[in-house]
């Protein structure tokens, strides 16, 4: 009788992981080859317009010819805002509801639930109210600023919920032991929980810094159309993707520098995220040890 | 288990100012978000004052230069397209997230890795283009006229899976050691070990992924305004052309003016309740099952 | 190894940025800045006249924002802007403004090249675009539904179109719905049995590189930039620029330079029609 019995589980349950594993690695298979295709039929097209005079002249001739240098610095410029403005206040609100608020309790819901809510603010929107508080009503006029600070606000709840997210997953031995060390909570932060959860705050980084530079709609209202290189925050400055919007959907011939551009988008973001993991390693590891 | 973790870490003096300073954080994110409320409210009073709430369910179709107010076709085009992105992006972005960590190599791992974030960062201008020029023609082929809510589904599936795979990675990536070592010295096979155990585990994680791809769904404009046809109707098929609140706010603003502007502002505000009904209801349907 | 990979690319980016700082001229001290914003058909045109207006006065910095006709006319009445752009002619309500036509803008049908129609009358686009004809085999082609592609309402090509055929748009019943030009050239170049408008200039420099969509003659008209110039074909639009007072100073002197011989090159580079003088 037990070895009948051992005989029925067994192989159920070697089947199922087999077909687990098949159907994990199609999906895997399916979305590598969608992505790749996606890619190929859009930049392969623009390899042919890369080169060192695209990459530091600025456009001529509605951008069909010439380069995209001073767009490069525009987009550079409002990334650099809009991290330096987000970061500091998602972090220090993450922290707050994940270490100082039970989940369940009125002040975390509500935060969370706001923060819910803006993430679903379409991106027009966003780019009419950045010109109506930023660039009007601040007087920032359409500059990198009110781009920046616009794509700052737009980024605050993804940064927000993956940090707390990534902060409420740390064992709580590690909370103990603090405790029982009698660190303070910052030292406790710094020291132990923030290095722990940083992959969270990582992955989270890197949603929020791809939803920047992809974002379009929202920056044709603050930072604006102007492709001249900017002289400092306060000028106006055409971003990668309204680059790419305006020669794609505006002007009869652009594609061909569009796709370049996009091209040069996909390095550039594959060079923010790489220089950003190595440094958030880096910082991590001085601390602790990971298993 | 020990979960509250309230009282867990000791109480200093020198944490007060860490305290306030976090506190001044927590106020900036909740301005912005009255803000934009704020900003929303102004700017469809008008519309809400001469129009009427009743009108925008009521009237006969959307024709705003004659006075037709009737944004319900839109709000069904947007709920449609979001739902389907999410019913495709869902499993395939949990499976993404599962096979960079557990079932492929090392090295193929890290580079499916950087390929997800890179999908994070493309703009939606270029999902958008790819999908007019490349994914409307196919199904055109099949039946006409190619920009459908289908090509909407598919192509925001596109743009939102980064979103779940990254964040249910780093779920997945928090599941503590012990529990894993745990279900390999019960004998549990690798996927007994994925469903029974690492799963669980990650469920508010994936749950914050899943909510923050519906936003996006929800919230996107440019990919959906080339590739769902924008003909403001009630699908029928998967198709018919539908028109999405996004897309026509993008559509129209460029020429609105006077109450057909504050119009658009409604139906903003219309999916700033669409998300708070959203997460309303996720809110509910995951009460009383939660372990920490 | 990673550590030297850092190290190269620094210094890269770091070469590209000060190249790229460096062949920019800075800007003097008392440099006056000429805002326009509007239409964003009419931006590309003005940004290239900008351009070359700021190398005649290199103290004067030109900036072009888009947000649409409306947007330009009322920044233009408010001051938030010196100049307003519109891709039409202003309405009644607007009529206390002054506008300036700098170019005129055909509007064309296009199909797919591979459709066999050659050419359309009158009565027959009004039915398509009505829903009475539904098939393309009733006006001489393949035997397939027809895929009508339409403008979005406010669009003044829209406004025109129906204008110009005498159609209300409630009684238009199309497939697609568009909102910019480019849209409505690969809508149709990805659908064979597609039909729209777009403008003239767009449509023809695309039909001429390889795109596959063909312009259809309007009313016994070919639909070609030639034609909208010496007036013969019926449809088009004017590109004006907008002020709230009578121009003076600098912005007298860019409206009067944008209507000038010196920008007519730069008029045709963008596919629109320079006004005959």
């Amino acid at each position: 009788m037990p070895e009948a019995t051992a005989h029925s589980i067994a192989p159920l349950g070697i089947t199922r992981d087999r077909l687990a594993t098949f159907v994990i690695w199609s999906a895997a298979l399916l979305v590598t080859g969608l992505f790749l295709w996606l890619i190929s039929d859009i930049l392969l097209g623009g390899i042919t317009r890369l080169s060192w005079a695209f990459l530091t002249e600025p456009p001529f001739d509605a951008g069909r010819s010439g380069g995209i240098g001073p767009i490069i610095v525009s987009t550079g410029l409002i990334l650099l805002v809009a991290i330096a403005a987000s970061v500091p206040p998602a972090l220090g609100t993450a922290i707050l509801l994940a270490e100082f608020s039970r989940r369940e309790s009125l002040f975390g819901r509500s935060v969370r639930l706001s923060l819910d809510v803006l993430a679903g603010v379409p991106s027009i929107v966003f780019g009419l109210f950045g010109n109506a508080f930023f660039c009007i009503y601040l007087g920032l006029g359409f500059s990198i600023l009110s781009g920046g600070l616009t794509l700052a606000c737009m980024v605050l709840p993804i940064l927000i919920r993956t940090a707390e997210e990534g902060l409420r997953s740390a064992p709580d031995d590690y909370r103990l032991a603090a405790a029982a060390l009698g660190l303070s909570r910052s030292a406790a932060l710094m020291h132990l929980l923030l290095p722990t959860a940083m992959p969270a705050l990582i992955a989270g980084l890197m949603l929020g810094i791809g939803r920047a530079m992809a974002e379009t709609a929202a920056l044709i209202f603050t930072s604006g159309y102007v492709d001249r290189m900017p002289d400092s925050l306060w000028d106006s400055g055409r971003a990668l993707s309204v680059h790419i919007y305006d020669l794609t959907m505006n002007v009869a011939g652009g594609d061909a520098n569009a796709r370049a551009a996009a091209l040069v988008l996909v390095v550039l973001l594959l060079l923010v995220n790489g220089a950003a993991m190595t440094l958030a390693d880096r910082w991590r590891n001085a601390r602790i040890v990971t298993a | 288990m020990n979960w509250s973790k309230l009282n867990t870490l000791f109480p200093s003096r020198a944490d007060q100012p860490l305290l306030w300073l976090l506190r001044l954080c927590a106020l900036t994110a909740a301005t912005v978000v009255l803000l934009i409320l704020t900003f929303l409210v102004i700017e469809s009073r008008p519309a809400l004052r001469d129009v009427g709430i009743a009108r925008f369910f009521g009237d006969r179709s959307w024709h705003p230069t004659e006075g037709e107010y009737n944004f319900m076709p839109m709000l069904s085009g947007t709920v449609y397209c979001s739902l389907g992105a999410l019913l495709l992006a869902v499993p395939s972005g949990i499976a993404a997230a599962l096979f960079s960590r557990w079932y492929a190599p090392a090295s193929v791992a890290g580079l499916f890795r950087r390929l997800i974030e890179l999908l994070a960062g493309i703009p939606s201008v270029v999902y958008g283009l790819w999908g007019l020029t490349t994914l409307a023609p196919l199904i055109g082929r099949l039946h006409a006229p190619g920009t459908s809510l289908l090509a909407g589904i598919l192509i925001l599936a596109l743009m939102i899976l980064p979103t779940i795979a990254l964040t249910a990675d780093a779920a997945l990536a928090a599941v503590p050691q012990a529990y894993l070592r745990g279900a390999a010295a019960l004998g549990l096979s690798r996927w007994g070990m994925i469903s029974g155990v690492a799963l669980p585990a990650t469920r508010s994680g994936i749950a914050t992924g899943i909510l923050l791809a519906a936003a996006r769904a929800m919230g996107e404009t440019m990919a959906v305004l080339m590739v769902c046809g924008n003909v403001v109707q009630y699908p029928d098929s998967l198709f018919d052309p539908v028109r999405t609140l996004t897309a026509n706010i993008a559509l129209e603003m460029a020429y609105a003016m006077g109450d057909h502007r504050a119009a658009l502002f409604v139906s903003g505000l219309a999916l700033m309740l669409l998300m708070l009904a959203m997460v309303g209801a996720a809110g509910l349907l995951s009460r009383g099952r939660r372990y920490a | 190894m990673t550590k030297k990979l850092i190290f190269i690319v620094f210094l890269l980016l770091a070469a590209w940025l000060s190249w790229t700082l460096w062949s920019t001229p800075p800007a003097s001290s008392t440099t006056r800045k000429l805002v326009l914003t509007g239409s964003s058909t009419v931006a590309p045109l003005a940004a290239e006249i900008g351009r070359r207006f700021e190398t005649l006065h290199p103290d004067v910095r030109v900036d072009v924002q888009t947000g649409g006709s409306s947007r330009g006319v009322n920044d233009a009445r408010a001051g938030l802007a010196d100049i307003g752009m519109a891709s039409r002619a202003l309405k009644t309500s607007e009529e206390d403004l002054y506008s300036f036509t700098i170019a005129l803008d055909g509007i064309s049908i296009i199909v797919n090249r591979s459709n066999p129609a050659a050419a359309l009358s009158r009565q027959q686009i009004i039915e398509i675009y009505t829903g009475a004809i539904t098939n393309w085999r009733e006006v001489g082609g393949r035997d397939a539904p027809i895929t009508v592609v339409n403008k979005a309402e406010g669009h003044s090509t829209l406004e025109l179109f129906l204008h110009h055929f005498g159609l209300q748009n409630r009684a238009v019943k199309p497939q697609v719905i568009i909102g910019d030009n480019q849209q409505g050239i690969k809508t149709v170049a990805g659908n064979p049995n597609a039909i729209g408008y777009v403008s003239i200039g767009s449509a023809e420099y695309e039909a001429g590189h390889g795109t596959p969509i063909k312009l259809l003659p309007l009313e016994g008209v070919q639909a070609s930039v030639e034609n909208v110039r010496n007036g013969s074909f019926p449809l088009a639009r004017p590109l004006n620029l907008v002020t709230q007072s009578e121009p003076a100073g600098i912005v007298r002197d860019f409206i009067e330079f944008a209507r000038s011989e010196q920008v007519r090159e730069l008029v045709e580079a963008q596919y629109f029609v320079p006004l005959a003088r």
